[in-house]
């Protein structure tokens, strides 16, 4: 087992860096040429989000509207700032950073159990967390609507912090336990010659190593519960609750004919994800592709 | 007194328990719940009564739900076949080592940064027949009703799908054509195969456990698509986006019919399952090896 599992990793490592030639040295036109044209398809409307949130209405009816204002504004900024936006924000940040951390903590002891651990109890419970990969979770919101209702939470952060953290584990604990298995089993026997308990060996030994698949799950989560929509909708209805996406629509039917401003405040609620993915970036892209094509 | 490996593990049971508690709290007794909420009928407020099959024939007699339905497959459907062969393109495309390919690999992402709030909030804007893109740049084929009309306003909704998520998934794409091994293509060229050759008779091969990743995050995704269709256009034109999680939510949280809803959520689990089987069995023996081996 302790071999094969060694084996397995060089092999992996090897294929991994091997890409230099094979497949892509030589010229692929039709991919290229498709590559850019769907980075157009991809940039036009965001150029345009952009550019148009820095218009008047005036100029937003007025001009070309791939052109950027000849006279731009933060008129529509300045709006958007005014209407609450730092609560909203603090409400989104709160509760993403509120359930995502407990999720990825929560599902990678689950991980690290499910994988160094045996018996049927721990197989049972592996079986219902990948049966909740197929479940669509939101199928299940009308019972939790009943549960937030009796419990008084309705109308509290916790409401949306609660079932956001449940419906991460099944994809998070996947992932996890894919990358604990990988860890070599010699470095396990190793701790436990040295007298490590199995909690100490889950935070000193697997947790590092596991960590390019939890920085994944984490911005995996983080974004799905930042850019959360349902839950937020459907437990909280007090302005001063809102987050963003939600206040972003509620914003919307308030200045439908203030399409300018209704773009501004969308640029706003994706800035400070998009200044975390300038900060994160490779970690990110590796991650991503290390997590989901394994 | 050295443990064995079986004493050691057999105590790991309790780390699972945090995990499982969440996942017990709210998926499997919601799950149970939705179940038997279907046999009663409830506003939402007032008391929860038992009305037997109630719900059921009225869910099952109304002409919405084979409408739900077939407005649920399209989306599923059309949206697989929008994203999955541009994906596979643009992933052995971004897997190659043009200089280019980091800039692509960063710029493909945004998409997947902004909330599909925003994103639908946009494309509203953007899709506008009197002051959208069409219109101000006097292109007559961008200048239609897009929103207004059954089949365009289906098209959107694929569209923006895919705009979203065709970079996600390129990038799934491109991790596992990285783990191919370049003795494959090696051994390919010096046969002679070309290059298109050796995209199906290797690349493609190769990708069959990532295309039942990306697919099943896919089709999940498609099942669940909430926030978008309801940003966007609410379900409307005369119900032709009306996919079976919003008709379960407008029915709901809207029409305050909980148990009606219920059914609805069931039938989303249902399909959500019988999904879930048709995958895992194309996936075959090896995928559930990696799902469910330890």
């Amino acid at each position: 087992m302790a071999t094969e599992t060694a084996t397995r990793r060089t092999g992996s490592s090897r294929s991994a860096g091997a890409s230099a030639n094979g497949t892509t040295a030589r010229k692929n036109w039709f991919g290229g040429a498709f590559g850019w044209l769907w980075l157009l398809i991809v940039l036009i409307p965001i150029y345009w989000i952009v550019i148009t949130s820095f218009k008047s209405s005036a100029g937003y009816f007025g001009t070309n509207p791939l052109l950027p204002s000849g006279s731009p504004t933060l008129d529509n900024y300045k709006l958007v700032l005014e209407n609450d936006f730092a609560r909203y924000f603090a409400n989104s940040v709160i509760v993403t950073v509120g359930a995502t951390i407990p999720a990825v903590l929560i599902s990678f002891m689950a991980a690290f159990a499910i994988v160094r651990g045996a018996g049927r109890w721990l197989k049972a419970v592996n079986a219902l967390f990948l049966m909740g990969l197929a479940i669509p979770l939101q199928a299940t919101i009308i019972p939790i609507y009943l549960i937030i209702i009796k419990s008084g939470m309705y109308n509290s952060l916790g409401a949306i912090i609660l079932p956001s953290i449940a419906f991460a584990i099944p994809l998070t604990v996947l992932i996890l336990s894919n990358f604990v298995r990988d860890v070599p089993n010699e470095l396990f026997e190793a701790m436990r010659m040295d007298g490590s308990s199995e909690w100490g060996t889950m935070w000193r030994l697997a947790f590092p190593l596991t960590r390019p698949a939890l920085v994944t799950v984490t911005i995996y989560q983080g974004l799905q519960i930042w850019n959360g929509f349902l839950l937020p909708l459907i437990f909280t209805d007090r302005a001063d609750l809102r987050v963003l996406p939600l206040a972003l629509w509620t914003f919307q039917g308030q200045y439908s004919v203030n399409i300018p401003a209704v773009l501004a405040s969308v640029v706003l609620t994706t800035l400070p994800i998009l200044v975390l993915y300038i900060v994160g970036r490779r970690q990110l892209l590796s991650g991503l592709t290390a997590g989901f094509s394994k | 007194m050295t443990p064995s490996a079986h004493t050691s593990t057999g105590r790991l049971g309790w780390l699972v328990l945090p995990a499982l508690l969440f996942f017990v709290v709210f998926a499997v007794v919601p799950l149970i719940g939705v179940f038997v909420l279907s046999f009663t009928s409830w506003d939402g407020i007032g008391a929860i009564s038992f009305t037997g099959l109630k719900s059921w024939t009225a869910v099952l007699t109304d002409p919405g739900l084979p409408h739900a339905l077939w407005v649920t497959f399209l989306i599923i459907v059309l949206s697989w076949i929008a994203q999955t062969p541009l994906s596979i393109l643009l992933g052995v495309f971004i897997s190659g080592h043009q200089k280019y390919r980091a800039v692509l690999a960063v710029l493909f992402f945004l998409p997947l940064l902004l909330s599909a709030a925003a994103v639908s909030i946009a494309y509203k804007a953007l899709l506008d027949p009197n002051f959208g893109l069409g219109p101000g740049l006097k292109l007559g084929f961008l200048t239609q009703d897009w929103l207004g009309k059954s089949a365009l306003a289906m098209g959107v909704v694929i569209f923006i799908i895919a705009w979203q998520w065709i970079p996600f998934h390129s990038l799934i794409y491109q991790g596992a054509i990285r783990q191919i091994p370049t003795s494959m293509y090696e051994a390919a060229q010096i046969d002679g195969a070309g290059r298109v050759r050796q995209f199906f008779s290797i690349t493609l091969p190769q990708l069959k456990n990532t295309m039942i990743t990306s697919s099943t995050l896919m089709i999940v995704g498609s099942l669940t698509t909430f926030d978008l269709i309801f940003v966007l256009t609410g379900g409307g034109p005369n119900d032709a986006t009306r996919a079976l999680a919003l008709d379960m939510y407008l029915t709901g949280f809207r029409a305050n019919q909980m148990g009606l809803a219920s059914a609805i959520a069931v039938i989303l689990v249902v399909v959500g399952l019988i999904l879930a089987q048709v995958l895992q069995r194309l996936g075959g023996k090896e995928r559930n090896s990696q799902l469910e081996g330890a």
